[in-house]
């Protein structure tokens, strides 16, 4: 029993069809990569997982409740799933200990010292405790990125959708943020990761999907797709990857 | 040059004048301070209004528009004339026996409410969606997203031009004074009367500008402390 399903997912933007009858399963505990061009619709996807966007036609179920026919709470749905954006779009006004226990406090209803508690401890995991009471701005990419992360597993949450999380950072900052996501895929966190970090997405994903202009034009396991591939676009699509060095 | 001293600038009639324009001057004060505390919090309500999304709420966000349009357009006398003499025939016994001055900051939070919202508004736009976006995916409702993440920084960008709109609040309470309130300007007019000399203006002026200065001052300052912020931010 998959965790996420996407059955004839479609998503249009005017009359720009981003999404094209989108078929997707997601088991628990493991790690899907979404790998493509810019603007085949990763993103899309991804915010249609947690309603940032609503899908034109098709279901999505996420963890055994179907969340597109307009009766799902969406605060309650987006509580047990995260999300990381490529931006980081953390919070300027804030400390980084308030951005992490901003959703503990408000959304699981966690008392003060809790709510700080919880978020000092997933600081020290991610290694930022000594920025607590820094403002974002103090801090590189790479750690608004990693506080981001820690922002989304706050709200303890069932699915993490990690949406091309490297892209904005200098070379140099890309490991620190890669690191984390590997740490996470270790405790078993089911994942949705669009990336172009073709590398990283073969080591950790458990399913790699490719997409090309809003279909998903081949899915299987990161061996085959990035060995083998079947259908002639992924291989001209990888071959490019390959000739920019990127793999 | 002499003539002109003497009506508006004479040492001797200031000092006659001072302690009528001043008591005048504290009924400016204290209209002027209950309007923003008014104005701040109506302003934000409509302000919000104005932002909220979805069908149900068109008809809302219309009369939001409506009055900001409505108020923005018309003059500060109008309304004035229209609260000072207009309310108290309404029938209502509060305004029956409320006075001029209370009518008058009446008028003046209409006015200046629908200035400030609109103040408000571009604020609230000014913040990025993305901020929007990351507060909801944390499962945080509308209006905790906006009570959390986009009302402080925007209320925060909008500071000085809130407290230029202040300035104006401030000086604007003289018009109600036209209108039968006792306040600076109308002192002001009471001693040119009884003494033929104008200089009871001259002090209401010193007055307002010394109450201006260190608002204006204090913009100044916060619009430079921001831009020195931005600009290490940036580095």
């Amino acid at each position: 029993m998959s965790f996420v399903s996407l059955e004839g997912v479609t998503k249009r933007f005017g009359d720009l069809e981003v999404l094209r009858h989108v078929d997707l399963d997601v088991n628990e505990h493991n790690v899907v990569c979404l790998i493509g061009a810019s603007g085949s619709g990763k993103s899309t996807l991804l915010r249609c997982v947690n309603l940032l966007e609503r899908v034109d036609e098709g279901t999505i179920v996420v963890d055994g409740q179907t969340i597109t026919n307009g009766k799902v709470d969406v605060n309650a749905l987006r509580r047990k799933i995260g999300i990381v954006f490529q931006a980081y779009n953390l919070f300027p006004h804030m400390t980084v200990l308030q951005n992490v226990s901003l959703g503990p406090r408000k959304v699981r209803g966690l008392e003060r010292e809790r709510a700080r508690r919880t978020a000092m401890d997933l600081l020290r995991r991610i290694g930022l405790e000594d920025k607590a009471d820094e403002y974002p701005d103090r801090l590189s990419g790479g750690q608004q990125q990693r506080v981001a992360i820690a922002r989304a597993l706050a709200m303890d949450p069932k699915l993490l959708l990690l949406d091309e999380i490297t892209s904005a950072l200098d070379p140099q900052l890309v490991s620190e943020v890669l690191n984390l996501v590997r740490s996470l895929t270790e405790v078993g966190m089911t994942m949705i990761i669009a990336t172009h970090e073709m590398s990283f997405a073969r080591e950790v994903s458990d399913k790699v999907c490719f997409l090309d202009a809003g279909v998903i034009c081949e899915q299987g396991p990161p061996d085959q797709i990035f060995s083998s591939p079947n259908e002639p676009r992924t291989r001209e699509f990888l071959k490019r990857i390959i000739e920019a060095g990127r793999m | 040059m002499h003539r002109v001293l003497h009506a508006f600038a004479d040492p001797f009639a200031f000092r006659q004048a001072l302690p009528d324009i001043w008591s005048g001057f504290l009924i400016n004060v204290h209209m002027m301070v209950i309007a923003e505390a008014l104005v701040l919090v109506l302003a934000l309500l409509i302000a919000i209004v104005r932002g909220l999304p979805g069908r149900g709420a068109k008809p809302f966000r219309g009369l939001a528009i409506l009055y900001t349009d409505f108020f923005r357009g018309t003059p500060l006398t109008i309304v004035a004339y229209a609260c000072i003499l207009g309310l108290p025939g309404l029938g209502y016994s509060f305004l029956k026996n409320a006075s001029s001055e209370a009518l008058g900051v009446i008028a003046l939070t209409i006015v200046y409410t629908a200035y400030v919202t609109e103040v408000y508004r571009a604020g609230i736009e000014s913040v990025h969606g993305s901020q929007r976006m990351a507060a909801r995916s944390l499962g945080l409702s509308y209006m905790q997203a906006l009570r959390y993440v986009v009302l402080p920084q925007a209320i925060r960008r909008v500071i000085p031009p809130l407290l230029n709109d202040f300035i104006g609040l401030q000086k604007d309470t003289a018009i109600i004074g036209a209108i039968g309130v006792t306040e600076a300007a109308a002192q002001g007019t009471n001693f040119a009367n009884s003494y033929f000399n104008y200089t009871g203006y001259f002090v209401g002026a010193v007055f307002f500008v010394y109450l201006t200065i260190p608002l204006a001052r204090f913009t100044d300052h916060i619009i430079r402390e921001r831009e020195s912020r931005e600009r290490a931010a940036m580095v």
